[in-house]
């Protein structure tokens, strides 16, 4: 199967099988009026599989939102058809309106101009917990 | 922003030790601390309705030689007209020197502590933290027993929503030698993340049971807690758990003689009022203690804010 190259935009590579469309979803890519692919289960020498992103337009991406969903993935910056850069991804600290508070008790219920607000936990088990009520999120 | 305190864990254990230092100061000479705070105020916030805990913050303030302006009726204030908390304390910060606030939604209280321009304490958040409470809980024992470390600690009835419970483990686990007794129905027992990422991850002694029988006589302290209604969704739930556990005096007799037995209050029916006489019962002495403990973070904070000088 063949994906054209893109000229400029942004390429996220080495996402494990399975997790682009939770990716896809969580940086509201939906909502680009761009072109946007996503590979599924393409080859990968390492892992034998993975889903490829490739948007077509020269945006921003939200690292923290990578980091959450896959800190294995590669985010790659493309310029006139070349990589002009490569981001490191990590387990962001905090996650700001990532994910919702599934606390029905959480005071982000009732207050809803209040941002979701989640900290890191836990690395080693990447657990979060909201900075309001410390509940876990359900990644 | 003013330093606030939100959870126990918000203090250090030095800083709880000199809390406890403090307080055990205003007992032994309360003279001299009560004008310490003459011309400050303090604002209670109470979006649920709370007797003890708000009268002991104010109880507090008045013997520090301060004011208290009050917001008791969450209906008739202006969060009945939806106004976010945050506004709200930006607004009480324009009248008072520190704000004590009770809410039933969890993480109220860090909500309002990022907006206050002053020192905000948490006089409960839901099920969430109390750190007041725990506070009390950390002075009566220690006055009780003279230390705060070596001791077997049994805590019964309601662990899951006992948000008093998870508190004093969490204040507890900082200090030697703690043995936990944890003793409730298998409904109502603590949660998985409390036991792991405090008494797991701290490496703390712990039993659980749900034997009250069993585990009293290996008791130095017992804290029975309250099954309560307002935390559950379900009353059917309620009514079958709520008798679980009862304190009487024949089970009592199965204690050292010199358990104390502690209580956050109010009970319904888990402690028996004959044993109110006994000298093991502490729970009266322990609403006390908690008024020293809060005149204590009261001054702490004040003092840390540049309001007094202390």
């Amino acid at each position: 199967m063949n994906i054209d190259s893109i000229k400029n935009g942004v390429v996220i590579d080495h996402i494990t099988a399975g997790r682009g469309m939770k990716l896809y979803r969580l940086l509201d890519l939906d909502g680009l009026d761009v072109p946007v692919a996503i590979i599924k289960n393409a080859y990968s020498n390492k892992k034998g599989k993975k889903d490829i992103i490739k948007i077509d337009a020269d945006i921003t991406v939200d690292l923290d939102v990578v980091g959450f969903v896959d800190p294995g993935a590669t985010v790659n910056i493309i310029k006139d058809g070349a990589v002009i850069g490569k981001h490191k991804i990590t387990l962001p600290q905090t996650l700001k309106n990532v994910i919702k508070c599934k606390n029905p008790r959480c005071i982000t219920t009732t207050e809803q101009e209040l941002p979701h607000v989640f900290r890191l936990t836990d690395p080693e088990h990447k657990i979060y917990r909201c900075v309001y009520c410390d509940t876990k999120s359900n990644v | 922003m003013s330093r606030s305190v939100i959870d126990i864990i918000d203090l250090t254990k030095e800083e709880i030790d000199q809390l406890i230092e403090t307080a055990e100061d205003i007992i032994a000479d309360p003279e001299k601390y009560a004008h310490i705070c003459a011309g400050k105020k303090l604002a209670t916030m109470f979006f649920e309705p709370s007797t003890r805990t708000r009268m002991s913050f104010e109880a507090a303030m008045y013997e520090l030689g301060g004011y208290v302006l009050s917001m008791t009726d969450a209906a008739t204030s202006s969060a009945a007209k939806g106004e976010s908390v945050s506004d709200t304390a930006k607004v009480i910060s324009c009248y008072a020197d520190i704000i004590a606030m009770r809410h039933p939604k969890e993480g109220a209280a860090y909500v309002a502590a990022a907006a206050a321009s002053i020192p905000v304490i948490n006089a409960g958040d839901g099920g969430h933290c109390h750190p007041t409470q725990t506070l009390a809980d950390l002075l009566t024992i220690k006055r009780e027993k003279g230390r705060l470390g070596n001791l077997t600690v049994g805590l019964c009835g309601d662990l899951k929503f006992g948000r008093t419970v998870h508190s004093l483990i969490q204040a507890l686990s900082r200090y030697e030698d703690i043995k936990l007794v944890l003793i409730s129905p298998d409904e109502l027992k603590l949660p998985e993340y409390v036991y792991s990422d405090v008494i797991v991850k701290n490496k703390m002694k712990c039993t659980q049971t749900s034997d009250l029988l069993w585990a009293l006589p290996k008791l130095d302290v017992l804290y029975m807690t309250r099954v309560q209604k307002e935390r559950f969704f379900n009353e059917e739930d309620y009514v079958r758990l709520k008798d679980s556990y009862i304190l009487t005096p024949e089970k009592l007799a199965l204690a050292k003689p010199d358990t104390s037995v502690l209580h956050p209050l109010p009970r319904v029916n888990e402690i028996s009022v004959a044993i109110d006489d006994d000298p093991r019962a502490c729970y009266f002495k322990q609403v006390k203690y908690g008024k020293y403990m809060r005149m204590a973070l009261i001054l702490k904070l004040l003092t840390e804010d540049g309001t007094i000088i202390y």
